[in-house]
């Protein structure tokens, strides 16, 4: 499903390099992490593979279903099933969370060629969805994120995940600051979503999200490369050694 | 004052081609509005006050030509129930004009009963203008008393039902229009006004206010689309104890519009909004220049004023909030704000205070910035293309003016328009 090869990324206005030729493929149906030091390079690919401006790739390629991404402008390839659930989401004063949805909603099935759905039919979806992630019609009237808690906008990140129905969905740190009981909300939410077609790259700090999303392969990413790749076994390794010992047997 | 033989000579020039009634109540105030401008002169490009709008072109002797601006939407406000009055080019239009009758106010134009020998009006007419000459001249409101050739006068004396609507038509290119309304709201009623359209080639526009203890007024105006009109408005509001007068003005597009608000909060407990959003792509100069007078304790007044720039558009806000001796408790707030589409474009701003009293809290706070990439990334990676998304950021950037018309039919009506617009100019 997503196939990034060789990709090598610095940053545009530093020419700074970040990415040193990353090497991942996320089959349908799979949950991949990518686990790492602080500064290893992780939002950097999800940004480059959202779209974000600031990165040049001087080398590879990344492809969702067969599609070079890289060429696409963000919303192109948020139409074709790509979502970034952010590490920071953004506050945008002045525009209602529901609106915002909605529009977003309507935007990527237009650029789809489906049909548009309807405000009540949306209405009863929000409604319904929210629920689950325990956000209240208050939270939904309100600016997008703006005096929403750390926890409550990953929850709001994930409630848009669900309503969009991405192909793949990439999760960048949504359980960094978030309390046991919000961890298990969202990571509910993910595992509903969990679905034949669908791919997940979580990307994450720590290991316990894993212990609540089941990760089928998980990556270690060290300065900008994937220096080890194996099972859910492997983010327990890391969370007992430390990345120390890895970045030490890599140096020899 | 006039500084000059060439300040003299086009203030000559000005009056030679206008005429006022000699008789009738309004016969001596228009004289001594015309004897005001005499020895103040027409606003000149020195001129303090017009350092950021050049006043050439209102007070040139003949309007500039501004061609019609043809297009099929449907006129603002067009579903809300409302007494409609309509001026084309400035004349009062009888057949597209709903009678003016309405239960609770006393509606006359003044065309109509200027040459009657007295008339209510006569205590406001001339008079809250005169009030607003001091500490800075308005000559154009002066002019404007002086040659007004009609106008409205309403007193309002319960809540009447429905709002009044005040429609400006443009239908000469060269027209050259001057209109004046008084509008009094007596004890205890409530009366909303709106005014749409482009009016006229060249537009001046004076109105009135007077509002009595318990009042409130409700003024929303669609300021009109034409691309070459120009316009220089004045309101001078006065507020009794306890009253409200709310304020708000879209304006789209014109070659150059200056509108100046004068507002004295003079009643205890009294409360004033301003509110101002703009949206200007191209040859377009907008100018608002507010003045706040507080004069009475426990009074609340706010300034909002947001514009939208691009393609070399001007915008202009002057504002000032003057808080007399006396005038303890005031609330005094407030914000002008642009939003630059292109590096083209520019905002100017003068926010002032001046503060003679010392329990009083008021903030001022001016900014310009370009849209908020990061805003716009987070819109686009939800699917949103970027046009629509900077639309979308546009209207948030807005709203806050918006939100100050109490009516939401009203706002939502200020909404769509401004949706249109930003949808007709978006970038190819
Ligand atoms: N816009 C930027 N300006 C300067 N440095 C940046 C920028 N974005 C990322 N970096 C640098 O790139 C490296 C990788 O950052 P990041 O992708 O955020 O890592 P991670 O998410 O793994 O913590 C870090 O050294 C960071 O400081
Ligand atoms: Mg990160």
């Amino acid at each position: 499903m997503l196939k990034i090869k060789n990709l090598k990324v610095e940053l545009t206005a530093k020419g700074k390099s970040i990415l040193k030729g990353v090497d991942l493929s996320v089959e349908a149906g799979s949950v991949h992490a990518i686990m790492g030091p602080n500064g290893s390079g992780k939002s950097t690919l999800s940004y480059v593979l959202s779209g974000r401006e600031g990165y040049t790739v001087t080398d590879g390629s990344v492809t969702l279903d067969g599609t070079d991404l890289l060429d696409l402008e963000p919303e192109e390839r948020a139409a074709l099933g790509l979502f970034l659930a952010f590490q920071y989401p953004t506050e945008i004063p002045g525009v209602g969370n529901m609106t915002f949805l909605r529009t977003a909603l309507n935007a990527q099935r237009k650029a789809r060629g489906e049909p548009e759905m309807s405000s009540g039919e949306f209405l009863k979806e929000v409604r319904e969805k929210s629920r689950t992630l325990q956000i209240d019609s208050e939270m939904l009237k309100r600016s997008v994120n703006v005096g929403f808690s750390g926890g409550e906008k990953k929850r709001n990140e994930i409630l848009q995940m669900i309503m969009l129905e991405p192909k793949l969905c990439v999760l960048d740190e949504t359980d960094s600051g978030l309390d046991v009981d919000a961890m298990k909300l969202v990571a509910k939410g993910v595992n509903e979503l969990r679905h034949s077609g669908r791919g997940f790259l979580v990307i994450t700090h720590y290991q316990r999200l894993l212990d609540h999303i089941q990760p089928d392969v998980v990556h270690i990413m060290v300065n900008g490369r994937i220096v080890k790749s194996g099972t859910a076994e492997l983010a327990l390794e890391v969370e007992k050694n430390g990345y120390a010992d890895m970045m030490v047997e890599l140096a020899e | 004052m006039i500084s000059d033989e060439r300040q003299r000579a086009v203030m000559e020039h000005r009056l030679s081609g206008l005429k006022r009634p000699e008789s009738g109540w309004s016969a001596p105030v228009r004289s001594e509005a015309l004897a005001h401008i005499q020895r103040v002169g027409l606003p000149s490009r020195r001129d303090e006050y017009w350092k950021f709008t050049r006043p050439d072109t209102l007070v040139q002797a003949s309007a500039p030509k501004a061609a019609l601006f043809d297009n099929d939407e449907s006129p603002v406000f067009g579903e809300v129930d409302r007494l409609k009055v309509v001026f084309v080019d400035g004349v009062f239009d009888l057949e597209l004009s709903d009678e003016l009758a309405l239960e609770g106010i006393v509606i006359d134009r003044l065309a109509a009963v200027g040459d009657q020998g007295s008339h209510w009006a006569e205590s406001v007419y001339g008079k809250l203008e005169q009030r607003g000459q001091d500490p800075v001249v308005r000559p154009l409101a002066a002019l404007n008393t002086a040659f007004a050739t009609d106008g409205i006068l309403i007193d309002v004396q319960q809540t009447p039902s429905k709002p009044i609507s005040l429609i400006y038509v443009h239908a000469n290119e060269t027209s050259d229009a001057i209109l004046h309304h008084v509008i009094r709201v007596n004890e205890g009623a409530a009366v909303t006004i709106l005014e749409t359209g482009p009016a006229a080639a060249r537009f001046n526009k004076c109105m009135e206010i007077e509002l009595a203890d318990d009042s409130e007024l409700h003024h929303v105006r669609a300021q009109g689309r034409d691309h070459e009109r120009r316009a220089a408005t004045h309101m001078f509001a006065l507020l009794g104890a306890r009253s409200q007068f709310k304020s708000f003005t879209l304006t789209v597009n014109g070659r150059l519009t200056r509108n100046e608000i004068y507002t004295e909060l003079s009643g205890e407990n009294s409360s004033a909004h301003i509110a101002g959003a703009c949206v200007g792509d191209g040859e377009f100069h907008h100018d608002d220049t507010v003045f706040v007078t507080h004069d009475a304790e426990n009074c609340d007044s706010r300034q909002v004023f947001k514009k939208v720039l691009r393609n070399g558009a001007t915008g202009v806000f002057q504002g000032k909030i003057l808080v007399k001796p006396g005038a303890q408790k005031t609330d005094g707030y407030q914000i002008s704000q642009s939003l630059l589409l292109d590096d083209d474009s520019q905002f100017l701003a003068k926010p002032e205070l001046e503060i003679y009293a010392d329990d009083v809290a008021c903030s001022h706070g001016s900014t310009s910035g370009a849209i908020n990439e990061e805003a716009l990334f987070y819109l686009r990676a939800r699917g949103i293309e970027r046009a629509e998304a900077t639309d979308l950021l546009t209207l948030a950037f807005l709203r806050e003016a918006v939100e100050e018309i109490e009516s939401e039919t009203l706002a939502d009506e200020i909404v769509s328009r401004l949706m249109a617009w930003l949808l007709r100019h978006r970038p190819e």
